[in-house]
């Protein structure tokens, strides 16, 4: 019974969201009110019906209700209630549950406490919601239901994907489609400008904790997602440019332009026809991502499904939704007036120029990643762009937005002082020299480059912290002044500050872990050694110890100092699962610092000798520390005053603000 | 300046950046592409050695010998050539004679393949989509392997 309300539930919100997406859109055009109100209850009752049909589904994965086709195939009785619960979302119909869910609980908080906006902007974007939403539910209810029963009910259930039962599974997926559905709220927001033909600076604040959030979002669902295949996959390895996690990037990438461009908008009117077409561009990149991922084109960990329908049904979606939104811009933005002058040195320069570099990043990692589908389509010629394409044109374009990030905040609106703002750096700058000295002179064997890697990080972090010095002058006022002042620092310039750090200390981990990491890969007997960096690991032997729903084969592993002491044991593990005959590879890490020692298990021999790979990761933490600091410093900048009391009112006529931010030429 | 020679700059600030990554793209692309190959194009195109490329097929039965400190060696088959591969390290959790596999590496002068990867991505009811084209391509596709393949379980993979 509870299946069929799941799915019913969702017929209803496909047909709520239909009537929400004409309604709305008819009233704000002819300007009819009663129309246009109609796009909140209806958005609400929608997420309401969604809800429903996503709680029936967790029910059934709960309960183990293995009549229901989807839960027979992703569980089973013996896991433990988290996997349960998060496997909802282990296979292609639930994680499509999950990304409708997500989208309607965003459109419902946008009708919800979206009070102070315009009527027609809110009815436009709830509409464009609303369509958006349908595709997916008709997508859904086509061709990957997750309702669907077994006539006959088996007892116990296939079991899921093994290397998905970890607590990954339970903050990755989620993380990231709260990312890219927080994207298509701005794509909504970009729409309805179009469609009404007008923008603001104070649309560019409306959309802004849209923006952070989402960013804030991916950066952690990204993050995530590379801590777990570092420590599942048994590999060591921290980024793969697989195109799974290009499709990922990609938003990120673009997200993170218009995170940049909006700043420009809100507050120098300046950049609307580009940072609308960034807004559409980063929702498209989101939608490519799920189409890459969900429609078997490509061959991954992340491929659920490879069934052909799925697959035109998706790029069906693509073409109609990105095609659709283009084709309006080409229409629509020559209608949206251009304001607020720059010159090419300034903020607004900086920012500009940051855009330039993190578009042009993404249109490499975007060619990179289609360009062998394309080619496979168009002569059946079948390649791979791996990591060295991808080290060799997005690393270059990086430098220079690493090397230009601590100036920006530096510049002042309008025109800057180039000089100046150099002039304060060189704090910095003498700090990342040292850095480069130091870690040429501490470094044995790494490549030449790798010290200039630290410098660029120093310099990065160093910079954050000039910026806040700066703001707060504090080696030029008493400290006491410099206190007020930092307390009376708006919330995004400390956001800012937060997060560019955070880049520095990811750069620092990226590059310490590539550079001078080591790897030892070998068989080992019981009572044998391996030496690696400045660590001796014995192996003790192997032994066996059952799970609820595996059994392991554990080696143990004693570590000690070079010198002697001993620090501690490792115990890299073997899992393998009777219900479905796989087995996954746990690898045990010991933390030191920030660095890791990474040990990993292979296969057994037949004289009681295993195949080990040990890794040495030096700062390796730092690379998802790094993140979670972005993630701060964007929690901070969300947190700001003004964006947390909401657009204010222009005090002035639109006239009179309009004609005072025309600067003088 | 004028609103025109800012709007230039501007522009040509764009170009100036997208040239360099197109230039970086082409440039990236003569020498980091690898091509899929089954056993059978690298005998009929004559890959030379040193080649970098990717090699796809089946592990033939009863080609895996192991040596010493975890090297190995085994044929790669699509039915109508096969080669011989040579790898040192640790082999993927499925990797089964019988099984499709996928090496990356470049042939040597004495007509082996030296394999440095050898990709993990598939489980006991899945083979990776280059290797079933290739399969199909040379008429050595068993309908079994579809049928698995069809399955709604084990479609993911590793």
């Amino acid at each position: 019974m509870i299946p069929e309300i799941g799915h019913y539930a969702l017929m209803l919100a496909l047909g709520l969201a239909l009537i929400q997406g004409t309604m709305p859109l008819i009233g704000a055009r002819t300007n009819d009110p009663v129309l246009m109100s109609m796009a909140v209850p209806t958005t609400l009752a929608h997420f309401a019906f969604v809800a429903i049909a996503f709680g029936a589904l967790a029910v059934s994965y709960v309960t183990s209700d293995f009549s229901v086709l989807n839960v027979f195939e992703n569980s089973n009785s013996a896991m433990p209630f988290i996997y349960r619960l998060t496997s909802i979302w282990g296979n292609h119909e639930g994680s499509m549950m999950l990304w409708v869910a997500i989208l309607a609980v965003s459109g419902a908080s946008v009708a919800a406490f979206g009070t102070n906006l315009p009527a027609t902007l809110k009815a436009y974007a709830l509409a464009v919601q609303a369509w958006i939403a349908a595709a997916f539910y008709l997508f859904i209810l086509v061709t990957s239901n997750p309702f669907v029963r077994i006539a006959d009910a088996p007892i116990e259930g296939q079991d899921l994907n093994p290397i998905l039962q970890d607590p990954g599974l339970a903050f990755h997926p989620p993380m990231l489609y709260l990312g890219y559905v927080g994207f298509s709220i701005v794509f909504s927001f970009a729409i309805a400008a179009l469609m009404e033909g007008h923008i603001d600076a104070a649309w560019a604040r409306w959309v802004r904790p849209w923006i952070l959030g989402a960013w804030m979002c991916l950066t952690l669902g990204i993050a995530g997602g590379s801590y777990w295949a570092y420590y599942e996959l048994g590999w060591g390895g921290f980024w793969f440019w697989d195109p799974v996690e290009n499709a990922s990037l990609m938003p990120w990438l673009a997200g993170t332009a218009l995170l940049h461009s909006a700043v420009v908008m809100e507050k120098r009117s300046a950049l609307k026809v580009w940072t609308i077409l960034l807004a559409i561009l980063t929702f498209s990149l989101s939608l490519i991502g799920t189409f890459l991922v969900r429609s078997g084109v490509l061959t991954s960990v992340h491929a659920f499904a490879t069934d052909p329908t799925r697959g035109i049904f998706i790029l069906a979606i693509l073409i109609v939704f990105i095609g659709g939104a283009l084709a309006l811009y080409a229409w629509r933005a020559p209608l949206l007036k251009q304001g607020g002058l720059f010159a090419p040195i300034s903020r607004e320069g900086a920012l500009v120029f940051n855009n330039l570099f993190l578009t042009s990043a993404c249109a490499t990692v975007f060619v990179g990643t289609l360009y062998p589908l394309a080619l496979e389509s168009l002569t059946g010629d079948k390649i791979s762009v791996g990591p060295p394409f991808f080290n060799s044109t997005f690393g270059p374009l990086f430098i220079p937005l690493m090397l230009m990030m601590p100036l920006g905040p530096l510049l002042g609106w309008k025109r800057g002082d180039l000089l100046g703002a150099a002039q304060r750096l060189l704090a910095a700058a003498m700090i990342a020299a040292v850095a480069i000295a130091a870690a040429f002179a501490l470094e044995h064997g790494g490549p030449v480059l790798a010290p200039f890697g630290v410098g660029i990080a120093i310099f990065v972090m160093a910079g954050a912290v000039t910026d806040i010095a700066e703001r707060t002058m504090i080696l030029r006022v008493p400290f006491g002044a410099a206190l007020r002042r930092a307390i009376g620092l708006p919330r995004s310039a400390w956001g800012t500050a937060f997060a560019h750090f955070g880049i520095g200390v990811t750069l620092l981990g990226i590059v310490g872990a590539t550079a001078w990491g080591s790897e030892r890969i070998l068989e080992v007997k019981p009572g044998g050694t391996i030496d690696l960096a400045h660590y001796r690991l014995t192996f003790d032997g192997v032994f066996n110890r059952p799970g609820p729903n595996y059994h392991d084969m554990v080696g143990h592993f004693t570590v000690r100092r070079a010198g002697g002491g001993m620090i501690g044991t490792m115990e890299p593990t073997r899992r393998t699962f009777p219900a479905r005959n796989e087995s996954t590879t746990e690898a045990a890490l010991m933390t030191r610092g920030a660095s890791q020692l990474y040990l990993s298990l292979g296969d057994p021999g037949p004289d009681g000798s295993v195949a080990v790979r040990v890794y040495y990761k030096p700062f390796v933490l730092m690379i998802w520390l790094g993140a979670a600091v972005m993630f701060f410093g964007g929690g901070l900048s969300l947190s700001d005053r003004r964006l947390r009391i909401g657009a204010p009112r222009p005090a002035r006529s639109r006239n009179a603000a309009a004609q005072a931010v025309q600067p003088a030429e | 300046m004028t609103r025109k020679q800012r709007r230039l700059i501007l522009i040509g600030g764009g170009l100036g950046v997208l040239g360099i990554a197109v230039a970086l793209m082409l440039n990236a692309f003569r020498d980091s592409i690898v091509f899929f190959n089954s056993p059978s194009d690298v005998v009929e195109n004559h890959v030379g050695p040193g080649t970098r490329i990717r090699l796809g097929g089946l592990v033939k039965d009863g080609s895996i010998v192991r040596g010493n400190n975890l090297s190995v060696r085994f044929e790669v088959t699509d039915g109508k050539s096969e080669i011989p591969v040579s790898y040192q390290g640790v082999l993927p959790d499925l990797f089964r004679e019988g099984q499709g596999v996928v090496a990356e590496g470049a042939l040597n002068g004495g007509g082996i393949f030296d394999a440095d990867t050898i990709l993990a991505k598939h489980d006991e009811t899945y083979m990776p989509k280059e290797v079933a084209d290739a399969l199909k391509k040379s008429g050595h596709w068993k309908d079994d392997y579809a049928q698995r393949a069809a399955m709604p379980i084990g479609s993911e993979n590793k």
